[in-house]
């Protein structure tokens, strides 16, 4: 059986846990070695499939490097996977992201072996939820990436990490429950898991007599759908299913806030795009308008929230609620015509575009956010922002690195924050005027944060207990930082290259 | 009648009683010749003596099939021949077994008596007329009431013979009374031949059933039926140990014979006057003897409330005799019997030795036996497990048929409540375990010794014990049901 | 007949505990090597009757509704009864004698460091897992209820004579009592069953496979049971005996013995008690109650299915409340046993496939967890959560170990208890077409409810197990108290990896076992399926 790139690419970073966790406990300097060998292996593997993806010619379905082998045949759930335009980007997110967050950290001291293990199986779990086509696979990666995520906060998280880590864990499970459920309750009634094949007959299903357990069709439908969402809100995270998140964020050690905002909240928002919208054109139409004002209300409520903070890295945190409230608003305003209420379907497609591309900006501008946070925290050992001040005097290339990133996360046009704000908004502008408006008022308490988490940190006087300190970043952080912000600049200027691959798969989706 | 002339196979139906009658005899005998020093080996010879008879009586003696032998008063059939091994193996153990008991060890005329009672016990086995049941009762008796009371210094045991005596000589006149009924009614003594004149022509009910429940209380006091249960636990406790195991293992045995003989033989067409008086008779028997065990502290009175359970799981085989056309019920309550036979000498040979070690009977003494003895302790354990039940040992497997007949009888509620007591009988057998197991003492590190006659003792019980609950199981109850299928009704 | 592998598996841990018992004192050594070396070989031959089983010749079976028995051998025993010694094994009872003998040698394993009489320990140990291989084995119901018996009390001395001082007596005297009122009311239901077969059939016999004849030919569904009219024989008894086994499974309300007969025993007894005996609860249950009496299981399991939803949630939630180490898992055990018994409830082929591999995945990992709570216990001499902490420094292995079982028990995907709860849950919506009907009231569509709330079990599962691993093995290691505790050893290891190791291959390939479990509850599911 010849395993294909998908397979690997899932499986290899399997392979380098368990070859890390095998070696002797004094080899640390190999343990660190070795993870970000193995995770650049797989970046290098993404960006074979990037390029060939480019060429290759979609299955009927829309599907790339699909496989499909029996795994439980009992239950007739596969091992199927396959890559689209929705699907590529994230991978590749995945797989540069990880290398980044492994060489942030080689700081660790405390058990090296484990925590790169873990790691790697964190990158395992994520892929696998992006490349499954089962929903049985999706919902094992789903719940597998949890698990190195609550040892990752547990184990090597700051002060409060039982409490953040047990939070976290239990309100991702508790919200998956209901996805569980559902899934099985989808299996059941039609028989199969298989992710394409479901897309085409569960819209229009109905069981025999039109009723499933006593109650209508639509009643099943409406219930499985809010399970779906809830299990998905909870991760993007939607207000008000987002307090986990702040805890969990700032207790996680610096790669794992990496991770966590850059890829974790992404799979949440995949989960809408991959499940919730082919499988409830209806519902999703019908209910988008209630998701709306929450992404809204996530945007607004996030801004403030974060403009409230005194903690670095809390601010930081919030703002990833303020972002992906635009990824929440593109998709809604997507569902809500997609579902046929009316609209047209460019404004649609250009919103979910939009949102897409905000997922992958929101993913390289959180983890370099998080990374900058976590290497000031590292030699100030606090992340009191009134206690900073005129750092950008102590540290000029990481005040230089700071702002920029900082403008990236603003949405300072020619950047690319800018371009992927601006689609989801122009898109939304005409299904959801109201809404959109009030997510640009949003965007100004943005501006608001961000601009004070600079001055705070950056401007004014130095504070005397700075005074001889080196809070300058370290080349290996540079390193580490340098490939988020080529992007950065990249995609705020040609963002095309992104975008042609993911509006095709958007407007297949669409319909379009 | 024929009176005047003794065929040989007339002879060796009566082998044994013949035997034992010789054995007691040489017994008295080397007494007198022996020096005291060599007293100790009387029981010895005893108990060799009946396994001897045992072996003769199996080899020489055949059952002869349902022939009635020596004038009509005795049959030698498979039940009465599988319940004279029973009772000649109670017999053979317990004199093993007396051998360094305190006090009667040493006595020519205490074997003697033992020997005497046995042969009443195996005549009760093969009585096939009402004269012959009763003299074979008393001559089992009698004896037993002096060995009960037979350390004369000891107030207890002297209190134990004049209770047994008492209460047996009560239990006595009612047997007689109701068998006179029986006279009565047919002019027949013959077992058989009152069940044939009953064929043509039942006396009326009440007559009837009076003569019915003298005949089942005499054999209740026997059997030690609640609510004829009372005299138990004092002889027990008073009687020296072995004898104690003698009552309630030989004279069980030869009761349940009997009752059988008795109930299936004159008794036959009317099921349904006895066996709703023995139903009661079980329940109460099995529950109150499980209930009464359980405050008990001193292991002969816990012992004897628990030989009183067993002889009312005994009576729930012995009400489906009625029922069952292929011999279940009747081969339960052998099978039982013989399982019981080996497993309560087991028991009461542990206790003995117990007390020649360390004079008590409390079970709290017994306290970390297992570290002391381990043999001891194992030997123990598997007698009780063997009582309450438990597989590999015979127990579970005699109980078993015992449910099955039950059930088989269509008495689903009677077999409820047998395993519900069952299950209150492993209580009190795994508290006396756990004493021994897990509770500690002072005197671990003093074992208790155990003479040469013992392990035969114990050899002989627990493999019987293990075998018949394993391998032995089916041979075991097929000669059972063979026996069973002799009786008259099946 | 070749070799008869069943009955060696059965006899060489009997005979072992026979020479044990028999060795003088001194030799402590030479006991823990000859149940060792009997823990390996049991262990090699259940994975040769494993590996051995035909699943194509029980496909060829179960096409024809018959279950498939396999390495049958057949001795009489007592002919008059129709009783002999007959065993064999299908694909329910194989996967079963193989978590016994994993269960039996990790056991011997871990059980090394025992000091106190070790060699009586050994030999009851030996002498448990007989009787637990028996019943797994046994083809003739009196040869069930036999080892069913024999089992219980050799667990009572291991667990008053070697279990926890505090509670050690009240516990093995509740524990024997409560598990054997339950069998032997399910005895007298066989028996009763046995008279009722053989007058309806002609041939009196305690052979399983004669008996499920017999119910296939409708032996028990004769109406007016008992003079009344619409009661059958099936009706009748299912409850008693499928209750009746089912204490041993820990069936809400009758489950009370079961933790505190866990936390009481020494671990490797508690290993094998949780981990294997409660499975024999809960296999013959289906054996001899829904397979033999599925006219009655029609009838009853609609209600059941309520007991083992209290069980499942009620189960987890007093696990999550606490504060013994031990108590916890002996709750989950309740929770997870559940989980087997709902889905018996099923009564579907998807549903009663997963509870067949849930008794094997929650048979190794409980086994997982009672070895790492000893591991923990023998060396910190507490098992108060609160007070323990940072055991992950001292014990690495015990740690991994049991962050594994926990996330097993959470089904937590890629693991064995995901490939087995999972489609039990399938199998509570497949039943969504079960109605219960109590007089005039009838109750329907009610399976997903059950479904809904049994999942609550999951979550409640999830927050116990991650306090548990939080509060033990991370956190702060009080160095003051504990000291330098020292590592579990070698044999230790070995038996942790056993045991991880079987519930990962089972999570990873679910198809090693999944095959031959379903192709057995087909027969099964066409009898329940039958008069519907």
């Amino acid at each position: 059986m010849d395993i294909g790139v998908l397979s690997a690419i899932t499986f290899l970073p399997l392979a380098g846990a368990v070859v890390i966790i095998l070696l002797p406990r004094d080899m640390k300097k190999t343990a660190r070695w070795l993870a970000f060998g193995f995770s650049l292996a797989v970046l290098v593997l993404a960006i074979w499939l990037w390029f060939q993806f480019q060429t290759c010619e979609p299955s009927e379905a829309g599907y790339c490097f699909e496989e499909q082998t029996t795994w439980f045949g009992m239950i007739n759930a596969n091992w199927h996977v396959g890559v689209d335009g929705l699907s590529v980007p994230l991978v590749l997110l995945t797989a540069l992201l990880t290398p980044l967050a492994v060489l942030i950290s080689f700081e660790i001291e405390d058990r090296v072996h484990m925590y790169m293990s873990l790691f790697l199986m964190l990158e395992m779990g994520m892929m696998g939820v992006f490349v499954s086509l089962d929903l049985i696979i999706f919902f094992i990666f789903w719940e597998i990436g949890l698990v190195p995520m609550y040892f990752l906060i547990n184990i090597w998280g700051s002060a409060n990490k039982e409490y953040a880590s047990f939070k976290f864990f239990i309100y991702t499970m508790g919200g998956s429950l209901g996805l569980l459920l559902s899934i099985q309750l989808i299996g059941l009634t039609t028989g199969t898991f298989d992710i394409p094949t479901l897309a085409g007959i569960w819209p229009d299903f109905t069981p025999e007599g039109g009723t499933l357990f006593g109650l209508g069709i639509e009643t099943i439908k409406t219930i499985t759908f809010w399970a779906f969402f809830v299990a998905f809100a909870i991760k993007v995270p939607i207000w008000p299913f987002h307090t986990w998140l702040p805890d969990a964020h700032t207790e996680a050690p610096t790669a794992g806030s990496m991770i966590l905002a850059g890829v974790l909240l992404k799979l949440g928002a995949y989960g809408f795009l991959r499940l919730v919208l082919p499988f409830f054109p209806e519902q999703a139409a019908r209910f988008a308008g209630t998701i709306g004002v929450l992404a809204v209300l996530a945007i607004i409520m996030g801004a403030l929230a974060s403009f409230g903070q005194t903690d670095f890295k809390r601010l930081v945190a919030y703002s990833s609620v303020n972002h992906m409230g635009f990824v929440v608003l593109g998709i809604a305003a997507a569902a809500y015509v997609y579902g046929g209420r009316g609209g047209d379907s460019q404004s649609a497609i250009m919103a979910l575009n939009g949102a897409v591309l905000q997922m992958f900006n929101h993913g390289l501008s959180a983890a370099a956010m998080f990374l900058l946070v976590g290497a000031l925290y590292h030699k100030a050992h606090t992340r009191d922002l009134t206690r900073f001040g005129g750092v950008w005097v102590i540290a000029p290339v990481y005040g230089g690195i700071l702002l920029f990133s900082s403008m990236a996360s603003l949405g300072l046009p020619g950047l690319n924050g800018f371009v992927s704000e601006y689609m989801v908004v122009q898109g939304a502008w005409p299904i959801f005027t109201l809404y959109t408006a009030l997510a640009m008022i949003g965007l100004f308490f943005t501006g608001a944060y961000i601009l004070k988490g600079i001055q705070k940190v950056l401007h004014g006087p130095v504070k005397d207990e700075w005074k001889g300190h080196n809070l300058e970043i370290e080349v290996r952080e540079v390193v580490a930082i340098a490939p988020l912000l080529v992007l950065m600049l990249v995609i705020g200027v040609w963002p095309n290259w992104l975008v042609s691959v993911i509006n095709q798969a958007v407007s297949r989706l669409l319909g379009a | 009648m024929n009176i005047g002339t003794l065929e040989n196979s007339e002879l060796l139906a009566i082998l044994p009683e013949i035997l034992l009658a010789v054995l007691a005899l040489v017994v008295l005998a080397l007494d007198l010749i022996w020096p005291s020093s060599r007293k100790r080996e009387l029981g010895i010879v005893a108990g060799t003596g009946v396994f001897v008879i045992l072996a003769l009586t199996l080899i020489l003696s055949p059952p002869q099939g349902d022939e009635a032998l020596l004038g009509g008063m005795i049959r030698h059939d498979d039940l009465a021949q599988i319940f004279k091994v029973m009772v000649l193996l109670a017999s053979a153990l317990t004199c093993l077994m007396s051998v360094d008991a305190e006090g009667v060890g040493r006595k020519a005329e205490y074997y003697a008596i033992l020997l005497a009672s046995t042969i009443g016990m195996t005549l009760m086995a093969s009585a096939a007329d009402i004269i012959m049941a009763y003299v074979a009762m008393e001559t089992t008796s009698i004896p037993l009431y002096i060995l009960a009371g037979f350390l004369r210094d000891d107030d207890r045991s002297a209190e134990a013979g004049l209770k047994y005596f008492l209460f047996g000589a009560f239990a006595s006149a009612f047997l007689l009374y109701g068998l006179s009924l029986l006279y009565g009614f047919t002019g027949e003594t013959g077992i058989y031949d009152i069940a044939a004149a009953f064929r043509f022509g039942e006396p009326g009910t009440l007559p009837l059933l009076v003569a019915v429940i003298f005949v089942a209380v005499g054999v209740a006091f026997k059997v030690s039926a609640v609510p004829f249960h009372f005299w138990t636990p004092d002889v027990y406790e008073g009687a020296p140990i072995p004898v104690a195991a003698f009552v309630s293992v030989g004279s069980k045995a030869a009761s349940f014979a009997l009752l059988m003989r008795v109930f299936l033989g004159i008794f036959q067409h009317q099921p349904q006057m006895w066996a709703p008086l023995l139903v009661v008779f079980s329940v109460a028997t099995m529950t109150v003897g499980n209930v009464l065990a359980l405050p008990q502290k001193n292991i002969k009175r816990l012992l004897a409330y628990s030989s009183i359970a067993q002889a009312g799981y005994t009576l729930m085989g012995a009400v489906a005799v009625y029922a069952s056309d292929n011999g279940l019920g009747a081969a339960s309550v052998t099978f039982y019997m013989g399982l019981y036979v080996l497993t309560n000498i087991a028991a009461f040979t542990v206790v003995t030795l117990f007390h020649r070690a360390t004079h008590s009977e409390e079970i709290a003494d017994m306290a970390g036996l297992s570290r002391r003895s381990p043999g001891l302790a194992m030997a123990m354990l598997l007698a009780l497990l063997s009582l309450g039940g438990i597989p590999p040992l015979a127990g579970f497997i005699g109980k078993f048929y015992l449910f099955s007949a039950a059930v088989d009888a269509g008495l689903v509620g009677l077999a409820i409540i047998g395993v519900i007591n069952a299950i209150i009988a492993l209580y009190y057998y795994l508290s006396i375990a756990k004493v021994m197991y897990v509770d500690r003492s002072e005197d671990e590190d003093k074992p208790i010794e155990v003479p040469r006659p013992y392990w035969v003792v114990f050899g002989v019980t627990l493999v019987g014990i293990i075998v018949l609950g394993t391998i032995g199981a089916g041979i075991g109850f097929e000669w059972a049901r063979q026996a069973a299928l002799g009786l008259p009704g099946v | 007949m070749g070799f008869p592998v069943l009955s060696a598996i059965v006899l060489t841990p009997m005979a072992a505990a026979v020479i044990i018992l028999l060795m003088p004192d001194k030799y402590t050594r030479e006991a823990k090597v000859i149940a060792a070396a009997t823990g390996a070989a049991v262990l090699a031959m259940a994975l040769f009757v494993y590996f051995n089983y035909d699943v194509s010749a029980a496909e060829t079976a179960a096409a024809e509704g018959q279950s498939s028995f396999q390495f049958v051998e057949d001795v009489p025993w007592v002919e008059a009864l129709g009783i002999s010694y007959k065993l064999g094994v299908d694909g329910i009872s194989a996967p079963m004698v193989l978590l016994t003998a994993l269960a039996a040698f990790t056991g011997v394993l871990i059980s090394w460091g025992i000091e106190e009489r070790c060699r009586e320990f050994m030999a009851f140990f030996m002498l448990l897992v007989a009787g637990v291989f028996g019943v797994f084995v046994a083809l003739d119901l009196f040869v069930l209820f036999f080892f069913y018996e024999l089992a219980i009390f050799p667990m009572y001395i291991l667990i008053v004579t070697w279990g926890w001082k505090v509670t050690r007596v009240y516990a093995s005297m509740k524990l024997t009592l409560y598990i054997l009122v339950g069998s032997v009311i399910a005895m007298v239901g066989v028996i009763a069953m046995y008279f009722v077969a053989g007058e309806a059939t002609g041939i009196y016999s305690f052979d399983m496979e004669h008996m499920i004849a017999a119910s296939q030919s409708g032996a028990f569904d004769q109406v007016g049971y008992l003079g009344r009219e619409g009661l059958t024989f099936a009706r009748f008894w299912f409850p008693f005996i499928f209750l009746g086994f089912g204490v041993l499974a820990g069936v809400f309300p009758f489950h009370n013995w079961s933790p505190d007969g866990h936390v009481a025993a020494p671990t490797a007894v508690s290993m094998i008690h949780a981990g294997v005996l409660m499975k024999l609860g809960a296999y013959s249950a289906l054996r001899v109650g829904v397979q033999m009496l599925p006219e009655g299981a029609r009838v009853h399991l609609p209600w059941i299915v309520f007991l083992t939803l209290i069980n499942v949630v009620y189960g987890a939630f007093i696990a999550f409340r606490q504060r013994d180490f031990k108590y916890v898992i002996g709750f989950s055990s309740v929770s997870h046993m559940g989980l087997v018994s709902m889905g018996w409830a099923t009564m579907n082929e998807i549903g009663m496939m997963g509870a067949g591999l849930q008794m094997f995945s929650h048979g190794a990992m409980t086994a997982l967890f009672f070895a790492c709570v000893g591991m923990v216990y023998d060396r910190a001499h507490t098992r108060d959560i609160p007070s323990l902490g940072g055991m992950v420094q001292r014990m690495p292995w015990v740690a991994v170990a049991f962050i594994i079982g926990g996330l097993v028990s959470m089904g937590m995907p890629g693991l064995s208890g995901f490939v087995a709860e999972l489609p039990i849950f399938l199998g509570v919506w497949n039943a969504a077409g079960v109605t219960l009907t109590v007089g005039s009231f009838t109750l329907s569509n009610y399976y997903p409810v059950i479904a809904v709330i049994g999942a609550l079990g999951i979550i409640i599962t999830a927050s116990y197990v991650l306090r548990v691993v939080q509060q033990v093995f991370f956190g702060e290691y009080n160095a003051e108290k504990y000291g330098e505790l020292p590592d579990i050893t070698v044999l230790d290891k070995i038996a942790l990896v056993l045991l991880v190791g079987s519930l990962i291959i089972l999570g990873v390939y679910p198809e090693i076992m999944a095959p031959m479990v379903q192709t057995s509850m087909l027969p099964i599911v066409q009898v329940l399926a039958g008069g519907a």
